[in-house]
């Protein structure tokens, strides 16, 4: 029964076990002993030299004196066992149940106490005034291109006056939200990552646990709740800088008359728009903070452990944002329909 | 596997120091076990846990009775951190069940596990010191948590300190400090509540001989001044037996060792090996057993 059995060994095929023979010169009875629990072990054997990748012992996880642990599959045939991509899905699946069961629990701490108002407003002015800033930068500068670029396009049709409407609808619907979704992504949730992920791994946070505090409601539920909150002031400041951004390139490159821009910037403006742009910038603060929080939560594997997921923190929020802000889009203009 | 010794003449095998004049009434019994009648701080009964793979721990059942010091021994990787985890609900076992302070805490809700936790104290393999915070701020941690007046915590967190020897630390950061005296703050932290249980987990792992001696010191103080139970993970035998053989003088303030061949009775032992418990009894025991892993461990 203990034919056709494969045993892989977990980080290299070819690390030498503590003493003894080689595996190739003992018995597929002493493999089968070897495979065994300790406990039911007769006698302690311990091969050496490389493992075959494929070994005729019986089905059972071994933890061998070297502590390189051994699997060997639980007898399920070759052709029923899980494949690469089986393992893959399974732990996408896993990875996104246990996400949104994270993300639950932080949204409803806020409705239980207790409630950690100082640590919320921490947060707020290192997410929100720490990434001004930058926010107000990348704003200015993207309403300046778009500036030049739309004026370009549209001095074809001799519609240059409607630089001020192009620029003031693009930034407020959606290059506001995004930029300043993917700007706060790169800076906080990394941010949130990392400094999570480092408490975790010198285990502050079992230190936290064991004191009887709740990491999540004392670290995760104000990070979430103060980005939320910043995010939406942060998008209007992205989104004024962005005008007057293309306002400066209007007035001062393309020599155009500046009371003309900002005239047809507000008076294209309507209510869903405005909306639009402030129900946006609310989901991507949920998506920065939950995601950059649920990943320092679930670090292992020490300092490289943390680097990864502060690497995983920034991409998956920021891609999340763009995927997010397409499917908002979608909603929001079906719902709310422009006059 | 729980034993209840009877050795009431000296032990020749310990390696207890010759000293007259101590000032405990009559020879201690070696390995008495302390009386059960309120009942145990901890049970463990027939607990297991695996992370993945093998199982860490197996078919673990001990317990720790109230005034009793438990030295879990065993070498590296056995599952000595893990099991004390197990004991106040910062892992759960697969199997079995876990008894602290007579509550069921295998399968009970992590919200409801925060105020049990709160009545214990922990002191982490490197101290697990919030780094962001000062010592003060680190040893009063639960105490900002439950709003207690900020005179009230500077008085607490200077007598905590001073019973570690650090008072002069109040204002720096962990940074700031050694691995020997982020340890005795992380003992302050542990005992700013007079927690009814203290978990060590390898509180001398790394460091120099002489800070060690006074990290047991600071256990042993606990033990013998305050009588609280505790737990602790170690793999350094020198440290395991200066607690049996030795109690802290408050006279003198500080160790002196108990008459030759006598132990602490209140001081007994574990042993893991292979996330099995091959050993539970007193030093007595320990240093007479036939058990091949454990004299070899003793060697």
């Amino acid at each position: 029964m203990h034919l056709n059995r494969q045993m892989q060994l977990i980080e290299n095929n070819e690390t030498a076990l503590n003493c003894g023979r080689p595996w190739d010169e003992i018995s597929a009875y002493h493999r089968v002993i070897l495979a065994l629990p300790p406990a039911t072990q007769h006698r302690r054997l311990v091969a050496t030299g490389p493992i075959p990748p494929s070994c005729d012992i019986l089905s059972m996880h071994e933890r061998l004196p070297s502590n390189r642990r051994v699997r060997v599959n639980s007898g399920i045939p070759a052709n029923k066992m899980a494949t690469p991509i089986d393992r893959t899905a399974k732990r996408v699946v896993l990875t996104v149940q246990d996400y949104s069961l994270f993300a639950h629990r932080a949204v409803m701490n806020l409705f239980r106490p207790p409630r950690y108002g100082s640590e919320f407003l921490i947060q707020a002015d290192i997410i929100g005034v720490g990434s001004a800033f930058i926010v107000l930068l990348s704003g200015f500068f993207t309403g300046g291109v778009l500036a030049l670029q739309s004026a370009a396009t549209l001095s074809e049709f001799g519609a240059n006056g409607l630089t001020g409407r192009f620029v003031g609808l693009t930034m407020i619907r959606e290059l506001g939200p995004v930029l300043t979704g993917v700007m706060v992504a790169g800076r906080n949730a990394s941010s949130m990552a990392s400094e999570l992920g480092s408490m975790v791994v010198t285990e502050q946070i079992d230190a936290m646990r064991a004191l009887g505090v709740d990491p999540m409601r004392k670290l995760v539920t104000p990070r979430l709740f103060a980005c939320i909150s910043m995010l939406f002031f942060l998008t209007i400041l992205a989104d004024a800088f962005g005008i007057l951004g293309g306002g400066f390139v209007t007035v001062v490159m393309n020599h155009q008359d500046g009371f003309q821009y900002f005239s047809t910037a507000w008076e294209s403006l309507r209510y869903p728009d405005i909306v639009q742009g402030l129900v946006k910038p609310l989901f991507s603060g949920f998506i920065i903070a939950s995601i950059g929080c649920f990943f320092g939560m679930r670090t292992s594997g020490g300092t490289q452990g943390v680097g990864r997921a502060t690497i995983q923190a920034v991409v998956f929020s920021s891609v999340s944002i763009i995927i997010a802000d397409f499917l908002l889009t979608q909603v929001l203009l079906s719902l709310l329909a422009r006059a | 596997m729980n034993q209840t010794n009877s050795a009431s003449e000296p032990d020749p095998a310990l390696p207890g120091l010759s000293q007259p004049g101590l000032t405990q009434a009559g020879p201690i019994q070696s390995g008495t076990a302390p009386a059960l009648a309120a009942g145990p701080v901890v049970a463990f009964h027939n607990v297991s846990i695996a992370f993945d793979g093998p199982p860490v721990l197996q078919d673990i059942s001990f317990s720790v009775a109230p005034g009793e010091t438990r030295i879990l021994l065993g070498p590296a990787g056995v599952g000595k951190s893990v099991l004390l985890k197990l004991v106040n609900g910062l892992l759960r076992p697969d199997e079995g069940s876990i008894l602290l302070f007579g509550d069921e805490i295998s399968k009970m809700p992590e919200e409801r596990l925060f105020p049990l936790r709160t009545r214990t104290g922990m002191v982490f393999q490197e101290g697990a010191l919030f780094d962001s915070l000062t010592v003060r701020d680190n040893v009063a941690y639960q105490l900002i948590q439950e709003q207690v007046p900020d005179e009230e915590i500077d008085r607490r967190v200077h007598e905590a300190l001073s019973f570690v020897e650090l008072d002069q630390t109040f204002s720096l950061y962990p940074d700031s400090l050694s691995g020997g005296m982020r340890r005795r703050v992380a003992i302050a932290r542990a005992l700013i509540r007079q927690p009814e249980l203290i978990l060590y987990d390898s509180p001398t792992g790394g460091l120099d001989p002489v800070t060690s001696t006074t990290i047991i010191e600071l256990v042993m103080k606990e033990r013998d001044v305050y009588r609280t139970p505790s737990i602790l993970v170690t793999h350094r035998l020198q440290d395991a037996f200066t607690l049996s053989t030795h109690r802290f003088d408050p006279d003198q303030g500080s160790m002196v060792p108990l008459p030759q061949g006598h132990a602490d009775p209140n001081t007994t032992y574990l042993m893991l090996e292979e996330g099995r418990l091959i050993f539970d009894g007193s030093i007595h025991e320990l240093v007479h057993t036939d058990n091949k892993f454990v004299r070899e461990f003793l060697q």
